[in-house]
């Protein structure tokens, strides 16, 4: 029983920035029709943009709840810079390729950024613990819980909402989901379809960095964070099907606990539990579980 | 080009590099080697991207290609080389007969992220399995060509011809595999596999043999990596390792398989200099190198030289 709850719990905080991540995935996906590996690199230079602002902004004497500023600057900072600069000036060119094009393009790009980070950043861990201990810890049914892991599954909760509601709940949303449906039915009735694309991009870019930018006072921020974060992401959105909001919180939680369930249980089967859930998962929804069935074109 | 002029090109072509490795230093003599025993592995990813799919999992079967001749070197005690490449081909095609015609149901991004997924894991086990030496794998000694120990410079020609000449047999099949009744079929599900399918094609069969054949390419350029490296390790079925495979596929493009090896070379030689001269930017400037392709020669280095025919078939899945 402890056992399990321990194994729920731990599923939980994993999850929780997993999905923060993975929403941002699904969303690009969604609008722009690109599985974008690069994901993973813009998680880890919000990590680590996140971490010289905490540490800038602490030298200027802004210590205690100002680093959670600080991780929120650092994110929206990264995305309004990567996010329109990687849209317009490169993702662009390729647009109306396969698929599989333009996720090489990503992968180029994932290649690129991977080195341009250890140029900035050098090889050395960051380490920036002193924001994990703003909310104390929290006594829950017997374990002791740091309360920021408590403020991240809230973050995620209110980022999923945020999404959910904006896009189907609002006018510009729903101008979004036109697009998604019919990108040419939605140019001819006098939509700007490039602006949405830059938008929507931007926005999971922004998901990307603030997921990094989070989670980066619980880990050490070295080279290699953006290799296991897309991987395991990729993993979430195909669990949840592509597109798909409430597919990446299932997919999450999925992933979340099947890897804390490891961890308890059988740690040496940790690295690949999270694979062995999503072949499992493929082999009977071939398309993952919350994908609507699509026509075949003739 | 008939059959007949593509086989009398291909033996040719092997002839002339049997000629020229005699003269190649030793460095560069087990650079192609690697070059050869990695591109035919991008040769089989070109057989299912020639359908319209890209498997970003073929570093299982490279693995299993590896890992089973290792083994069978090792606890076997079998030392000639070319019975250690069969049995890594032979182990490496059962495995994608197996996985072929349920990996055969899935299209688009669904059938790259499951095979990712179906390599992680068996890195996942491997590197977890003490008795197959875990992370750090093991080595393997120089093996026997016809009863001879392969060693010295002459030893390492001898690997140089042997996968010049298995790479370029098996490639030269693939090619006329290519040119066969089943072979265009799999152009013709690039195209539209629906369509196919109401010609009275079974698109699942024949993307399942096309998985084997990958599969039986990529076990052969496993059992040959490590009977030339001496070495084996899990990450040969990291997906990174894939992804390497994939790059050589894409910057080769689906005209020529020629360009493959040559693309699989071109890989090889900028590792090499770029571990040598700037160890810390080589992945950004393959990146460069991989965007620059895509962006300006999109059916890749085989379109210089060959299929000027029509459109490329990279654009061709749109629907008219």
């Amino acid at each position: 029983m402890q056992l399990a709850l321990t194994i729920l719990m731990d599923g939980l905080i994993y999850a929780s920035w997993l999905f923060v991540v993975a929403l941002g995935l699904t969303l690009v996906f969604g609008v722009l029709k690109i599985l974008n590996i690069a994901h993973g690199s813009l998680y880890a230079i919000g990590a680590y943009v996140a971490a010289s602002m905490v540490t800038l902004f602490a030298s200027w004497g802004l210590g205690g709840h100002f680093a959670l500023i600080a991780m929120l600057l650092a994110a929206i900072g990264v995305a309004l810079v990567m996010g329109p600069l990687m849209e317009r000036y490169l993702l662009r060119l390729f647009y109306g390729r396969d698929e599989v094009v333009l996720l090489l393009v990503t992968y180029a790009l994932f290649l690129i950024l991977e080195d341009a980070v250890k140029l900035i950043w050098g090889v050395n861990p960051y380490y920036v613990s002193e924001p994990y201990q703003l909310f104390g810890n929290v006594a829950f049914a017997s374990l002791f819980y740091v309360g920021y892991d408590f403020a991240l599954i809230g973050l995620a909760v209110v980022c999923g909402i945020a999404v959910w509601f904006a896009l189907n709940r609002t006018r510009s949303g729903k101008v979004v989901l036109a697009v998604i449906f019919s990108r040419e039915m939605s140019a001819s009735m006098g939509v700007n379809v490039d602006k949405v694309h830059m938008i929507a991009f931007t926005l999971g870019i922004f998901l990307a960095a603030l997921g990094g930018a989070f989670t980066a006072p619980m880990i050490s921020v070295q080279p290699g964070i953006s290799v296991s974060v897309i991987i395991v992401s990729f993993a979430v959105i195909i669990i949840g099907g592509l597109g798909s909001i409430e597919g990446a919180a299932i997919g999450a939680v999925i992933v979340g606990l099947a890897r804390a369930a490891a961890v308890h249980l059988m740690p040496e089967a940790e690295l690949f539990s999270i694979y062995l859930v999503m072949a499992a998962v493929l082999i009977f929804r071939p398309e993952g579980l919350f994908q609507r069935a699509a026509a075949r074109k003739i | 080009m008939s059959r007949t002029v593509l086989v009398l090109v291909a033996a040719g072509l092997m002839a002339a590099l049997l000629l020229i490795g005699l003269a190649l230093p030793r460095w560069l003599l087990f650079l192609v080697t690697l070059a050869a025993s990695h591109g035919i592995v991008s040769v089989g990813i070109l057989v299912i991207m020639r359908g319209g799919l890209v498997s970003f999992g073929q570093g299982l079967v490279f693995a299993i290609g590896g890992y089973a001749a290792a083994l069978s070197f090792t606890q076997l005690g079998i030392t000639d080389v070319i019975v250690l490449i069969l049995i890594g081909t032979a182990a490496a095609a059962l495995v994608g007969a197996a996985v072929g015609p349920l990996l055969a149901r899935y299209t688009g991004i669904f059938f790259g992220m499951l095979t990712l997924a179906l390599s992680m894991v068996a890195y996942g086990v491997l590197i977890k399995s003490p008795a197959v030496g875990g992370s750090d794998g093991f080595n393997i000694p120089r093996g026997t060509l016809f009863g001879v120990r392969l060693e010295g410079a002459g030893g390492d020609y001898a690997l140089y011809a042997l996968a010049i000449l298995v790479t370029g047999i098996a490639a030269t099949a693939v090619a006329l595999h290519t040119r066969s009744a089943r072979g265009l079929m799999t152009r013709a599900i690039h195209g539209n596999g629906l369509r196919v399918e109401y010609l009275g094609t079974s698109v699942q069969s024949v993307m399942a043999i096309n998985f084997t054949i990958a599969a039986a390419l990529g076990g052969l350029g496993g059992a040959l990596t490590i009977v030339a490296l001496g070495h084996i390790e899990p990450t040969f079925a990291f997906w990174t390792q894939s992804g390497e495979f994939v790059f050589v596929a894409i910057l080769a493009g689906s005209h020529s398989v020629t360009a493959v090896f040559i693309a699989s070379l071109a890989l090889e030689l900028v590792r090499s200099f770029s571990n040598l001269y700037f160890p810390n930017t080589w992945q950004m400037a393959l990146g460069l190198f991989l965007l620059a392709i895509i962006l300006f020669l999109p059916a890749g280095i085989g379109s210089l030289w060959a299929g000027r025919r029509k459109a490329s078939p990279s654009s061709g899945g749109e629907t008219p």
